[in-house]
């Protein structure tokens, strides 16, 4: 258990494997609510600890489950954190509650979290599949950050507003306009600015790893060849 | 003795995209003179914004795709966008409309799908869309026709100055504005259309369907003719839109009640319905292939149009028909290939290779 490889694990979770950029999974409260940083970020955490939590408890009963019936025990372990989620969220930031409404409930059937379960969790010890959960859980989280943030920026203008929904009070103050009074690009808030962005984002993914394996290439230095001449005869070694 | 083996394609049209484009610009002509006599220079305005945000993001992206500048940008396709789309505007809208609806339709509509020949979606309509949902209030705002009567005073368009500062300072176009025919029309409670049509000054003072709109109708629908009589596409597009239009409005018009919904007439010439037919719906790159495919292709546009002019929340719909339609278009040409050369009938791929 010692040789768990935490940082491939991580790496995954937030790059190499990223649920929302590679394995396109969870689109559906991805596109729907990153409509603004704090729904994005909102919906994210929520959705970090409906991951986490069902990481570990699958990975608990990972023995005592036989194979015939592990979707049902998955999807009603994910269906009570969602529930236990949907109710903190209710009764901690009931604002924002409301706003991101039917998609609380709908974490139940973010393919990523079953995903995980099935593929990872349900597989590994305890410890790393919580931090499988932690890292998936943190790149989806991400990405719907980034997301959020630049269709926050392009649609109404605006950045951080009403965090205050998510942290109480004291945010209240973090937002600021961007382009004044009256600007608004409503395409970029609407379902078609999240497709838009989601594809210049995994485009933006594949450039970089275009570019940092090219970078590879060139500084792996070439193998040197031995002779040049090509062996006709003889007993090749 | 050594032949030159060649594969088909054996006969070549002397045409060229560069030709096709110029005569679609040629034959906008007409239409763009009725639309400038009714509604002053704000449609050239808006072509010349276009123009120059077309030709410079379509540079821009070709330089960033690695493609040859000179061979595409000579083919005119961007320009063709940029006019479209001008013309679609209304007139007089602030300059950064323009400019973020082409650049939208250039790079995002049909350079990120691969360019001239590979865009599923019509680029002019898709920035036209954008447009409209992004920014509803500028986007419904239409010059009053020029002439028009309005409790007995001849509407004004703003003068070359003013026109200027509109749609680069950003000054107020409301003095100047009025219902379009299809929007009067769609507001229309509780009178008869005969009697609607003579208390609506838009109506009682046109000869058919509305004054100005019918005759920016009817240039269209010439230069329509003209590119028709060019054989620059087949009538079956054009005809299929417009039939499909008229039979739902046929269907629909029950004489005239108050809860009418306009009759053929008013809808051939209103709104879009000449300049989509045969500008918009013609595009080669996103309708249906075959004949039989772009006559369903166009009838479908033609229905959907009536559907949403009459019900849905918008006053005009092409844009809309046109998209929904290119979405189909795929799916036309699946079920609609023309007879193989040496096959007896023409049906969908699948049974066809059944038969073989």
């Amino acid at each position: 258990m010692s040789d768990v490889a935490y940082g491939e694990i991580s790496r995954n979770g937030l790059w190499n494997n990223n649920p929302a950029l590679v394995q396109l999974l969870g689109l559906c409260p991805l596109l729907a609510v990153s409509g603004s940083v704090v729904n994005a970020l909102g919906l994210g955490l929520a959705t970090l600890a409906v991951l986490v939590g069902s990481n570990i408890a699958v990975s608990l009963i990972r023995h005592q489950v036989g194979d015939a019936i592990r979707t049902p025990a998955f999807v009603m372990i994910i269906a009570t954190f969602t529930t236990c989620t949907e109710m903190l969220m209710k009764a901690y930031t009931y604002e924002l509650y409301q706003i991101l409404g039917i998609f609380i409930p709908l974490i139940v059937t973010n393919c990523a979290i079953l995903g995980r379960a099935e593929a990872f969790a349900s597989k590994q010890p305890l410890l790393p599949a919580a931090f499988d959960g932690l890292m998936m859980g943190l790149g989806f989280g991400a990405v719907l950050l980034v997301l959020g943030a630049i269709r926050e920026i392009i649609g109404s203008g605006t950045l951080f507003a009403n965090m205050d929904l998510l942290f109480g009070p004291v945010a209240s103050t973090w937002g600021f306009e961007l382009f004044g009074e009256g600007y608004g690009f409503l395409v970029m808030i609407l379902p078609p600015g999240a497709f838009l962005v989601t594809g210049l984002l995994i485009a933006l993914k594949n450039v970089i790893d275009s570019h940092q394996q090219a970078r590879l290439a060139k500084t792996k230095a070439t193998p040197v060849k031995g002779s040049k001449r090509v062996r006709t005869t003889g007993a090749i070694q | 003795m050594a032949l030159a083996r060649k594969s088909s394609p054996h006969t070549h049209g002397p045409r060229s995209t560069q030709w096709l484009m110029q005569q679609v610009l040629i034959a906008t002509v007409p239409g763009l003179i009725v639309l400038t006599s009714f509604f002053g220079i704000g449609t050239l305005l808006n072509i010349l914004i276009a123009s120059v945000t077309a030709i410079g993001c379509e540079a821009a992206v070709l330089k960033l795709r690695k493609r040859p500048l000179g061979f595409y940008l000579s083919d005119y396709s961007a320009l063709v966008t940029a006019v479209l789309l001008g013309i679609a505007l209304p007139p007089l809208v602030p300059w950064w409309l323009t400019v973020t609806g082409t650049a939208f339709a250039i790079i995002i509509a049909k350079h990120l799908y691969g360019g001239m020949g590979y865009n599923p979606f019509n680029p002019a309509m898709i920035g036209y869309v954008v447009l409209l949902i992004s920014f509803p209030l500028q986007m419904s705002a239409w010059l009053a026709p020029g002439g028009l009567l309005v409790d007995g005073t001849p509407a004004m368009g703003p003068d070359f100055m003013s026109s200027l500062k509109i749609v680069f300072l950003g000054n107020p176009i409301d003095g100047f504005t009025a219902a379009t025919p299809l929007d009067a029309f769609k507001h229309n409670s509780g009178l008869l259309v005969s009697q609607f049509y003579e208390q609506t000054p838009q109506f009682s003072q046109g000869q058919w369907a509305g004054f100005g709109w019918e005759w920016v109708n009817i240039a269209f629908l010439f230069g329509g003719v003209y590119l028709l009589a060019r054989k620059v596409f087949t009538w079956h597009g054009p005809v299929g839109m417009l039939a499909g239009l008229s039979v739902m409005a046929l269907f629909n018009y029950d004489g005239g009640s108050s809860t009418s919904n306009g009759s053929i007439l008013f809808h051939l010439l209103s709104g879009a319905t000449m300049f989509g037919a045969f500008f918009i719906v013609t595009d080669p790159v996103t309708s249906a292939t075959s004949n039989r495919g772009r006559l369903i292709y166009g009838a479908m546009i033609g229905i959907i149009m009536f559907l949403i002019r009459s019900w849905g929340n918008y006053p005009e719909a092409l844009a809309f028909a046109v998209l929904l339609m290119n979405f189909a278009a795929p799916f036309i040409d699946y079920y609609t290939p023309p007879r193989t050369y040496g096959h007896s009938k023409s049906g969908t791929i699948i049974h066809r290779s059944k038969e073989d």
